[in-house]
């Protein structure tokens, strides 16, 4: 286990006072909050800030923590002193949604957190966690492997982290950020109750060609410039497989185009938006340009009219 | 290590009991969240509301927001506002330097 070092993670001097604490911490939880801040590192540094915050917020566990010393010399995991803690009282807590902090955090301060308070009823929490998946497995469905890290506490109250491996069927169909239920998948129930649900919110991965925007399909549709004038049929590859598109005559570049239904599947599925964008080839024989130099001489076409000045 | 292969089910609709348990929030927060037009449930009276899949994301990232920065209603409302015209301008913007 590495040692965590909260005061550098919140950027505060370790005899800094509760209150500039408390502001170092709302300022980074405000740059760094997943909703806000798409950066691929953004939740991994909020929750690094959460940590470190949920440890110096409180005297008691501050105190504690400080006991430690600073990071230790040399390298090899931390391992705590014996009683470290002594003397210190604090009742364990943690992320909201148990995802489980670092294991520094787990090992000295998580101690008993669900002894009291976190089960209602007998029932299990609910965990919620994100899936990233390709805009074709909406189209196709697919199966993917999810590795989840949950904090399970055993029978004498000792809180581990417990890797858990779940394979998980992707509906066909899905939306960005519509959640997949796991029914029963969730936190464990405390005396034969019914454990929790997992809930997987969707993202779509970035893709080369598309975006998607609820059940709709976003793309580009690049075409010759002869294409775009005197229009005609044109296959274009999607995920759902290759589609034949009637360009109109005289085409914009920008001008959009809609395939009725081609779109992610389901009860209502979505259209394909093609915006065509018009691309010249290179001019590299004589031919090609024996053939522009014919247009540029003949066709009396004036790019720049609607231009004044 | 465990490994299963459960059911899964997209999450379709919600009524207002439901969303409180998701989102682990009451029903009175959630109740100021459709009255600030964050969320728009289908059905005409609060026990027959249903909401669906976008309201439902909204519902959790409000509840995030409100939790995690201790932003009330009104102000999810502008936060929730202004992060979909960013992304709706990231979105144009990378069109054009696609293009």
């Amino acid at each position: 286990m590495d040692f965590e070092d909260y005061y550098k993670t919140l950027g505060v001097a370790r005899d800094a006072s509760q209150d500039d604490i408390r502001k170092a911490y709302r300022k980074l939880a405000r740059k760094f909050h997943p909703d806000i801040n798409k950066d691929a590192d953004a939740e991994a540094r909020f929750k690094a800030v959460n940590e470190a915050h949920e440890v110096l917020k409180d005297p008691e566990r501050r105190a504690a923590y400080d006991q430690l010393g600073a990071e230790p010399q040399g390298a090899g995991p931390f391992q705590p002193p014996p009683g470290w803690d002594s003397g210190f009282e604090f009742t364990g807590a943690g992320p909201h949604d148990n995802e489980g902090f670092s294991d520094f955090f787990e090992t000295l301060f998580r101690r008993g957190a669900t002894s009291h308070g976190d089960f209602n009823a007998g029932q299990g929490r609910d965990s919620h966690a994100r899936i990233t998946i390709d805009i074709e497995d909406s189209y196709r469905g697919a199966t993917r492997v999810l590795h989840l890290r949950m904090p399970v506490v055993d029978r004498s109250g000792q809180v581990s982290l417990e890797d858990r491996k779940i394979s998980v069927t992707i509906p066909k169909g899905i939306r960005e950020s519509q959640h997949i239920r796991l029914k029963g998948q969730g936190g464990p129930a405390a005396g034969g109750g019914q454990a929790g649900d997992l809930f997987l919110e969707v993202s779509f991965a970035a893709h080369p060609t598309y975006h998607a925007e609820g059940a709709d399909l976003y793309v580009t549709l690049p075409v010759a410039p002869w294409e775009a004038a005197l229009g005609g049929h044109v296959i274009m590859p999607t995920p759902g497989g290759k589609v034949d598109l009637r360009i109109p005559k005289n085409a914009r570049s920008g001008q959009k185009l809609r395939l009725k239904g081609k779109g992610l599947p389901g009860r209502s599925p979505g259209d394909i938006f093609a915006t065509l964008k018009i691309v010249n080839p290179d001019v590299s024989t004589d031919e090609a340009r024996a053939l522009f130099e014919r247009m540029a001489r003949e066709l009396p076409f004036d790019p720049r009219a609607q231009m004044k000045g | 290590m465990k490994k299963a292969t459960p059911e899964t089910e997209i999450l379709d609709t919600l009524t207002l009991e439901d969303l409180c348990r998701f989102c682990q929030a009451d029903e009175a927060w959630v109740i100021e969240l459709v009255d600030e037009g964050v969320l728009e449930p289908m059905g005409a009276t609060v026990r027959r509301w249903r909401f669906e899949g976008v309201s439902i994301a909204r519902a959790k990232r409000a509840r995030r927001l409100n939790r995690d920065l201790g932003i009330n209603t009104a102000g999810i409302a502008m936060v929730l506002d202004l992060l979909d015209e960013r992304e709706a301008m990231i979105r144009r913007l990378s069109r054009y330097e696609g293009v």
